[in-house]
């Protein structure tokens, strides 16, 4: 899968698609106190992101999916240079962005916008909704005060709450939690943006409601609006996301259609993370293949491939040679960062 | 048979609130228990699920008083006051808290925290304590020389299983897990789900799984009872709650829960839960029911049996009200 060349990349290119992050890694430095500094231990980096590729188009919602401190969330905030990469590429639009500095940045912030996962966090408290819904059109100076009001109604209906003026002057702690998650989507669409980041937005909310935010998601999806999603669910991943890459230790090992990696799992760690999740229906128990053992700790990431020391399926090549690519595993992008798919010659045809 | 394990018959739990009506939390619930029994109490946060488990503990805070019956082994935990809640605390009854991976003492070792208890209930001490915590350590899937380590040195999903230990230290029969999986990470939540299981197979515990998640109790649970409004909606085989309920609310949880291979559209229910400082008329659920007719905004309906070993509190299933 080789990534096009493009002559220039500086400017907006319609026909790229929103968002394409190339090998992208994040890494942290760990202080190594005084000591370690005057020892001359080596210096250390949590590697929370490491070698990352994938695109979100217009309209299409990616679910990055994986447990916690798999890099998910450090994925999704580099990607909108919320966090400042270590190396690799991302462009929007098709316009290189990875360098830019931050007075560039500003006019493209107000095009990605994200949204948290606690809505009970993330408002203030002491702001009405509709101080909070016309924030960041005052930060980004947009309008006049006529032209915010109107804009701010109509982020607000497009968000599910609907009439504005009902919501309009309260505050958080008279809203319900479903309800605070919609002010928090009016806020990042008053912008009016083409990218949003959703991370886990429905995880601290009760069950009745959960879908209503969803769904609502995905028919912002339907009007154009790329959607980055990051769950720890698979099962809302499976229903709502387009395409879902399943991410482990700051790599992704398993990208594809939703429905081809919930139903066609091709990497030992996808087969595992479906084996646990609970299944609706009792009668569906079937036996979980549970992992032994912890995901590692990201300052020392295993040889090979770094999922070997767990993985049922790991042989000889496993521990010496890592997967930086995923080889393809079937139709429509489907791959997997697997050393069993490279004795599938019939499959290296139609990956790409 | 003999008596059931555990039979609570028509609790009822008020909180006094400062300048505001009390709030009726747990409004008459029912449920039996027996040796081995997996139970799970399901509904969404504020349906009285937590409140209901923290009642057998005898653990509600001053401002809460209590109504009914809590019988353990055939004796009422409620009629002795504390005095008789305290000797059935821990040693009969224990209780996996929500969050409780992150109830420990973050300066003293783990192994300690399992041998208090055993020492204040008078069960074991000294060396025999200690024996009896690595064994529990070991039981839960960690070695016993680990237990010498510090809570911060555990993972969550150790913390978790060691709080296990720690709540099965005196020996009970009865284990309330509030959300015990709710923090964890999937993979870590099915060790500790497997975990459960095992205990109620292997040493014949009692389990009531305290949830909103109602997958986790799908998988884990032989029996259900769904909770709105402080009652129960709906009781009944895990299966035969998933495949026929009769009552809409149990339809509608299991519609507004994404199943991993689930291909129908997922719902959400309208609406909010009632009120708890209020007297609730008719139906708690009605406002938010999708098949309710006239009756059920006036007239409260009735726990039916509608099925072998299964109940619901539904018009629909009430031919009286029904054909009025």
């Amino acid at each position: 899968m080789s990534v096009p060349e493009r002559g220039s990349t500086d400017q907006e290119d319609p026909q790229a698609p929103l968002l394409e992050v190339r090998d992208l890694v994040t890494y942290y430095p760990i202080s190594r106190g005084i000591v370690g500094a005057l020892a001359r231990r080596p210096k250390l980096a949590a590697h929370a992101v490491e070698g990352v590729s994938f695109t979100v188009a217009e309209g299409e919602m990616l679910a990055l999916v994986g447990e916690s401190g798999c890099g998910k969330t450090t994925t999704a905030e580099t990607a909108m240079r919320l966090i400042e990469p270590t190396s690799g590429t991302i462009r929007f639009r098709g316009r290189n962005i990875t360098k830019l500095a931050p007075s560039q940045m500003r006019p493209l912030r107000r095009r990605m916008q994200i949204i948290y996962q606690d809505p009970y966090d993330s408002l203030d408290p002491r702001f009405r909704v509709r101080q909070t819904v016309e924030e960041p059109l005052l930060v980004h100076q947009l309008g006049s005060s006529s032209e915010r009001r109107d804009r701010v109604a109509r982020a607000m209906e497009r968000a599910g709450l609907a009439p504005a003026d009902l919501f309009l002057e309260r505050y958080p702690h008279e809203l319900s939690g479903g309800q605070r998650q919609r002010v928090a989507i009016a806020a990042a669409l008053v912008l009016e943006p083409e990218l949003l980041v959703a991370d886990e937005p429905v995880s601290m909310l009760d069950v009745s409601v959960r879908a209503g935010i969803l769904s609502l998601l995905d028919g912002l999806r339907r009007t154009g609006l790329g959607i980055l999603m990051i769950t720890h669910d698979l099962s809302t991943a499976s229903h709502f996301a387009d395409r879902i890459a399943v991410m482990y230790l700051g790599r992704i090992v398993e990208q594809g259609l939703a429905h081809d990696v919930v139903q066609d799992p091709q990497h030992p760690y996808t087969k595992a993370l479906i084996s646990v999740v609970p299944k609706r229906d009792p009668r569906d128990r079937t036996e979980p293949q549970i992992l032994t053992g912890e995901t590692p700790n990201p300052v020392r990431v295993p040889s090979g491939c770094r999922f070997h020391p767990r993985c049922p399926a790991a042989f000889d090549r496993c521990p010496r040679d890592d997967p930086v690519e995923l080889l393809p595993a079937g139709e429509d992008g489907h791959g997997a960062a697997c050393w069993l798919l490279s004795d599938r010659p019939h499959l290296a045809h139609r990956g790409a | 048979m003999s008596a059931p394990l555990l039979q609570v018959e028509d609790l009822h739990v008020w909180f006094e609130q400062v300048a505001r009506p009390d709030l009726h939390a747990v409004q008459g619930v029912d449920f039996e228990l027996n040796q081995g029994d997996r139970l799970g109490l399901v509904g969404e946060s504020g349906c009285g699920k937590t409140t209901a488990v923290l009642a057998l503990m005898g653990l509600l805070p001053p401002n809460a008083s209590v109504a009914g019956r809590i019988l353990f082994r055939g004796e009422d935990l409620l009629a002795g006051g504390e005095e008789t809640a305290r000797s059935h605390r821990w040693t009969d009854v224990a209780m996996v808290f929500q969050g409780a991976m992150n109830a420990f003492n973050p300066v003293r070792r783990i192994v300690e925290q399992i041998t208090e208890p055993m020492e204040l209930h008078g069960q074991a001490e000294g060396k025999a304590a200690k024996q009896r915590a690595g064994e529990l350590l070991e039981l839960v899937g960690i070695s016993a020389q680990q237990g010498d380590r510090y809570p911060h040195e555990f993972s969550g999903g150790m913390r978790q299983r060691a709080a296990i230990a720690m709540a099965l230290a005196c020996d009970p029969k009865v284990l309330l897990a509030d959300e015990p999986t709710t923090a964890l990470d999937v993979m870590i939540q099915a060790q500790v789900l497997q975990l459960l299981v095992e205990l109620t197979t292997e040493l014949g515990l009692a389990l009531v799984l305290v949830t909103h998640d109602l997958p986790v109790v799908a998988q884990v649970c032989t029996r259900a009872a769904v909770m709105y409004a402080g009652r129960i909606a709906e009781a009944g085989p895990m299966e035969v709650l998933f495949h026929t309920p009769r009552h809409p609310y149990t339809r509608l949880l299991f519609a507004a829960t994404p199943d991993l291979y689930g291909e129908e559209a997922v719902l959400s229910i309208p609406g909010a839960p009632p009120r708890l400082d209020q007297d609730i008329i008719g139906c708690p659920f009605a406002p938010r029911c999708d098949v309710s007719f006239e009756e059920c905004r006036v007239i409260t309906p009735r726990m039916l049996s509608v099925g072998n070993d299964h109940l619901a509190s539904c018009h629909l299933n009430d031919s009286s009200v029904r054909t009025a």
